[in-house]
């Protein structure tokens, strides 16, 4: 027996896949979720095989559901009308239903499935990282703080710092650890706002009050908050064309 | 349009081209009757032949001349034609893509398959109400086919069409969206342009349940005021995550414009938040 969850906002949508579900007895629904963080909670607690995906919901989208997870079952992503998400399908050869589905697409994606069980790992991180450049998922950034899921808009933002595998997102209550690249922020991040001031930081620039130089060639940066930033040589150039100086 | 016209010269430049290709093969010529016999004086009898030959080799030369000439005028004209169509072409293609995205604005195709959808689940299990939601659907989008957007309405025809879509997006999102309209009848009776509340409510609605998890109540009251119809509409909001309600939020964009091209005021629309409510105002000059 496979255990599958559904995650769409719309109680109909759901209706329908539970219904298509019933010519699959090899496949029992163990949760039915509303939203993204009942979805998380709902993953973690029955550990499905398979889940049934909607990308536009309440708060977080289903990209930014997919992120917080770290054991990812097998998804099929359900979707109405989303360009950008269609694209990132296509992009990285993702199987995907478009509602209105008939019975026959939907067994052709369980068929599928059971063939090769899971979409690769590969192909699904490929995916989170086209999708979280989108316009909506470049303005906030979801992170999970123990059970708690925080969504921070990046304008509240005061700095990102390096952490081994993560990066340390600084804010007005604390660090919260996102398992991104630095790199990916730098790419994704509005660069008239955020500037990569050294290897390891990335500042908000409406956060900084002062800039004191600091060994050597070495520059820091006093942000509103009393935080001070390391900025390299390099970043001190960066820094000085974005402010105008 | 003849397009052979590019590849030719104007009838000026012609005469210009000769006289140029005249006087270049002419000087040509002047040149090599000098340079000639100072390399080939010892051959006998050559400055006869070259007196001889001169008409000729001025003819030849300027055949040359011209022949290189009209294929450059010809090559550059034939270059600046093609960018010129292609010039030509870009700007249709733009015009083109904002029609078609005014159009499928238009459609909301989100909002339609999504209804679609719901009404797929419903056939299995709620004929009934399926049935009646497609009769709905079908009636608000032949209201969005039938309206056009310079025409004014009345508020009450407005709010019928609103009620289509409100009940629409009440089946598909059940018990989570509930609906509150103010309207007594006096004010039923003033007038706006036709659509300008739809993409509102639609924000209203997009951002109070796709902003919050729980139950959204949306609250669409009219008043008049000096003349004016001021119509407020309601939604609940997250203050803490909202990044877009601040300013006016990019739903509303098109809003403000048409109401800027209609009465050259940009005082007309307005936002305000309150804890986790955010208010849209919208105020309508009523004139005779």
């Amino acid at each position: 027996m496979s255990k599958v969850i559904l995650i769409d906002d719309e109680p109909l949508a759901r209706s329908i896949v539970n219904e298509y579900l019933q010519k699959h007895p090899g496949l029992e629904i163990v949760a039915e979720c509303n939203d993204g963080f009942e979805g998380v909670k709902a993953i973690q607690q029955h550990e499905p095989d398979l889940i049934f995906l909607d990308i536009q919901m309440p708060k977080i989208n289903g990209f930014e559901m997919l992120e917080l997870i770290d054991q990812r079952p097998s998804v099929i992503f359900t979707t109405a009308f989303d360009e950008f998400a269609i694209k990132a399908f296509e992009a990285h050869a993702i199987d995907y239903l478009l509602k209105p589905f008939s019975q026959e697409r939907f067994d052709k994606a369980i068929q599928k499935w059971k063939e090769q069980k899971t979409t690769s790992k590969k192909n699904t991180e490929d995916l989170l990282e086209t999708a979280s450049q989108s316009p909506s998922q470049t303005q906030r950034i979801v992170v999970k703080n123990g059970s708690k899921i925080k969504i921070i808009p990046v304008q509240d933002v005061f700095y990102l710092e390096a952490a081994d595998d993560y990066v340390k997102v600084h804010t007005q209550e604390g660090g919260f650890l996102k398992n991104k690249t630095m790199n990916h922020f730098e790419q994704t991040l509005d660069q008239n706002q955020f500037v990569r001031s050294h290897r390891s930081y990335i500042v908000n620039v409406q956060q900084i009050t002062r800039i004191d130089p600091y060994e050597k060639d070495n520059h820091i940066a006093i942000l509103r908050s009393g935080a001070k930033v390391p900025v390299s040589r390099n970043g001190y150039v960066k820094l000085r064309s974005v402010l105008g100086l | 349009m003849n397009t052979l016209r590019y590849y030719m010269p104007r009838r000026e430049k012609y005469l210009h081209i000769v006289f140029w290709c005249l006087l270049e093969s002419a000087l040509w010529l002047t040149l090599v009757n000098w340079l000639l016999p100072l390399i080939l004086k010892s051959f006998d009898g050559y400055a006869l032949f070259m007196d001889q030959s001169l008409a000729v080799r001025w003819c030849v030369a300027f055949l040359l001349m011209a022949a290189n000439t009209l294929i450059s005028v010809i090559w550059y004209n034939w270059e600046e034609n093609k960018e010129d169509e292609q010039r030509e072409r870009d700007t249709e293609k733009l015009a083109k893509e904002a029609e078609l995205f005014k159009l499928r604005q238009q459609l909301q195709p989100h909002f339609l398959f999504n209804s679609l959808n719901s009404i797929n689940a419903l056939i299995g299990s709620r004929p009934q109400e399926a049935r009646k939601m497609i009769q709905q659907l079908s009636d608000f989008l032949r209201g969005t086919l039938k309206k056009e957007e310079h025409q004014w309405v009345s508020l009450q025809e407005e709010l019928q069409y609103l009620q289509l879509y409100l009940d629409i997006e009440k089946v598909r999102f059940a018990n989570r969206l509930s609906a509150i309209i103010e309207a007594d009848e006096a004010v039923q009776k003033m007038k706006l342009p036709a659509l300008l509340l739809q993409p509102i409510v639609e924000n209203a609605i997009k951002f109070g349940l796709y902003d919050t998890t729980g139950e959204a109540i949306i609250r669409i009251i009219a008043r008049s005021e000096d003349n004016n119809l001021v119509i407020r509409v309601e939604n609940p909001f997250d203050a803490e995550t909202s990044t877009t309600q601040k300013g006016t939020g990019f739903g509303l964009g098109s809003v403000q414009r048409r109401l800027y091209l209609l009465f050259a005021r940009a005082d007309l629309l307005a936002t305000e938040s309150k804890e986790n409510i955010f208010v849209t105002i919208v105020k309508i000059p009523q004139h005779e």
